[in-house]
């Protein structure tokens, strides 16, 4: 099944991270997730964390190279949402075996596995960046995230010049790496 | 030092900022060094990976943002928590605790109760300083504020210099204009204005008063206040965990002071469950300011200080402002922000955010 110029359209504005594909995508879904949770055991609030998550594996998907939707935004929305509600109805041991299925679905577990593992990953990065303290942190946000300048961040963060700013962003990035890496080493 | 040049061509060779022969030349040295080759790989996923939480950052900015939005046209469900079914389920879930919680509570409220009766004949009741800052009454000056009333609210020439008898906080609970602070804070008062850090004014009347929780909720009535689209910071309705890191942001004196601490106790004052305890340095004119957890959302709202005791704070429960609109719903319509932008931010920039949305609350 082939997706309409529209939503390939969307898909592109959302690996942009453009705000009006959100709010499209958000207003033609959100309803649909929130009466499935809600249905099956969950509150609104739920609802909300939920389809976070699924814009999530929805955003990291669109951004693949490889990147092909085949079927349309609603049915994989809904397709994540469902699989990442049932687990959270285990963790919490409200399972519902009697969990309402009348939307088509499509089978998402491998790409939620990946997820999981990219989320692993941003939360150990998100860690690391927590521990190196001040100025490395902004540092290092400054030109890796923020993409500014060496003679920007030298002004900004008042080194003498370019060169002596970059010496310096390094032996953040040195510093973030080991923080990094033995935790992702040892966590696998 | 080897290492940073290096890792200088690794990342010169990603951005493709190498000339032709540099780049072949680095290729070679790859090629035929399996470490270096090892090293670059290395790099590059973490180059990869550093990137990645800035977008992952930038784009949770806008979901959040999107649904802060659409939850404010009514598009999804605010946060709340549902009646009946809820709470049945707490219990069978929480059951055993509740048990042993409530023993405990027996044993300490006869404690607590005994130690009460010890202190109670020494000092009756003026344990509690509300945290307004008073400022010389001689000051009122009617007159002047006569000339403030006179002044069409669209004629921008700046205002006469409010003629303030006390001084406190408030914050922001509706970007439309609707302010949160204490209900000691406007008792009585003739005049109530909102004055932000840049020093602009503007006129506020009183829409809800409740002294029985110390509660108030004031309406900016000026033409010239510009409404803010989205608040920073959310205010759940849910309650605080003990222990939680909280920080507060208030006008002590005429410049705005962040304070920072922690919730040490879910009751207030002899047992008040409407607030908590809070240990945080605050003065008089903290009263109203908002008390934050790290995520940035509102849990409390400063009130008072015991006075025989350093770092003992009161804060109004951030609950009972969702109690007041309930009573204030057929005059007033209030949205209360659901989802805040600043979760993950770090405290500087949280701040930032925040502190256009504390205003100094002044009155006569």
């Amino acid at each position: 099944m082939h997706t309409s110029n529209q939503e390939q359209e969307l898909l592109r504005g959302l690996a942009e991270n453009d705000r009006n594909a959100i709010e499209t995508i958000y207003r033609q879904n959100f309803g649909l997730i929130q009466g499935f949770v809600v249905k099956n055991n969950g509150y609104p609030d739920d609802a909300r964390d939920i389809f976070q998550e699924a814009m999530i594996v929805l955003y990291e998907k669109s951004r693949l190279e490889s990147f092909q939707l085949t079927c349309q935004i609603k049915t994989y929305l809904y397709s994540v949402c469902r699989r990442l509600w049932l687990k959270r109805l285990q963790q919490l041991q409200r399972f519902n075996p009697q969990i309402e299925m009348k939307e088509e679905i499509v089978a998402v577990e491998e790409e939620l596995e990946m997820h999981e593992k990219k989320n692993a990953d941003f939360l150990l990065m998100e860690d690391a960046m927590s521990k190196i303290g001040e100025p490395c942190k902004s540092l290092l946000e400054a030109y890796y995230i923020q993409k500014k300048t060496m003679p920007e961040i030298a002004e900004h963060f008042g080194y003498t010049n370019a060169d002596n700013a970059k010496t310096q962003k390094y032996k953040c990035l040195i510093r973030l790496k080991k923080i990094f890496f033995a935790q992702y080493k040892n966590g696998g | 030092m080897d290492d940073i040049l290096l890792l200088d061509a690794i990342e010169r060779y990603r951005s493709g900022n190498m000339t032709p022969q540099e780049k072949k030349f680095f290729e070679e040295l790859r090629k035929n060094n399996p470490d270096i080759d090892q090293m670059a790989v290395e790099h590059s996923f973490f180059l990869q990976e550093l990137e990645n939480l800035g977008d992952i950052h930038a784009y949770k900015h806008n979901l959040d943002e999107v649904e802060n939005k659409l939850a404010n046209e009514g598009v999804i469900a605010k946060k709340q928590l549902k009646g009946k079914a809820r709470v049945i389920y707490m219990w069978n879930r929480y059951r055993r605790t509740i048990a042993v919680a409530a023993s405990i509570a027996g044993i300490v409220s006869i404690a607590t109760a005994g130690l009460v009766s010890l202190y109670s004949d020494k000092k009756k009741d003026t344990h509690l300083t509300e945290l307004s800052y008073q400022l010389q009454k001689t000051q009122r000056d009617v007159d002047r504020l006569k000339v403030l009333a006179t002044i069409k609210p669209d004629d921008h020439p700046p205002k006469p210099k409010f003629p303030a008898a006390f001084r406190a906080t408030g914050f922001l609970i509706d970007g439309a204009g609707y302010i949160a602070t204490n209900a000691h804070v406007i008792n009585n008062a003739k005049n109530l204005i909102i004055e932000n850090k840049n020093g602009d004014q503007f006129i506020t009347v009183p829409v809800y008063v409740n002294k029985l929780t110390d509660l108030a909720i004031l309406k900016v009535t000026d033409t010239s206040f510009k409404k803010v689209a989205v608040l920073p910071y959310s205010i759940p309705k849910s309650f605080a965990e003990l222990g939680e890191q909280i920080f507060t942001l208030g006008y002590p004196r005429e410049e705005v002071v962040y304070g920072e601490g922690y919730l040490s106790a879910k009751s207030g004052y002899s047992g008040d469950t409407t607030s908590y305890q809070i240990s945080i340095s605050v003065n008089p004119g903290n009263s109203g300011g908002p008390v934050l957890n790290r995520n940035g959302e509102v849990i409390g709202i400063i009130s008072s200080k015991e006075t025989n005791a350093d770092g003992v704070v009161f804060a109004i429960k951030s609950k009972n402002i969702y109690q007041a609109l309930e009573d204030i719903k057929k005059d007033e319509n209030i949205k209360l922000p659901t989802r805040g932008t600043v979760k993950g931010l770090d405290r500087v920039n949280q701040v930032q955010k925040i502190e256009d949305c504390v205003f100094m609350v002044k009155g006569n």
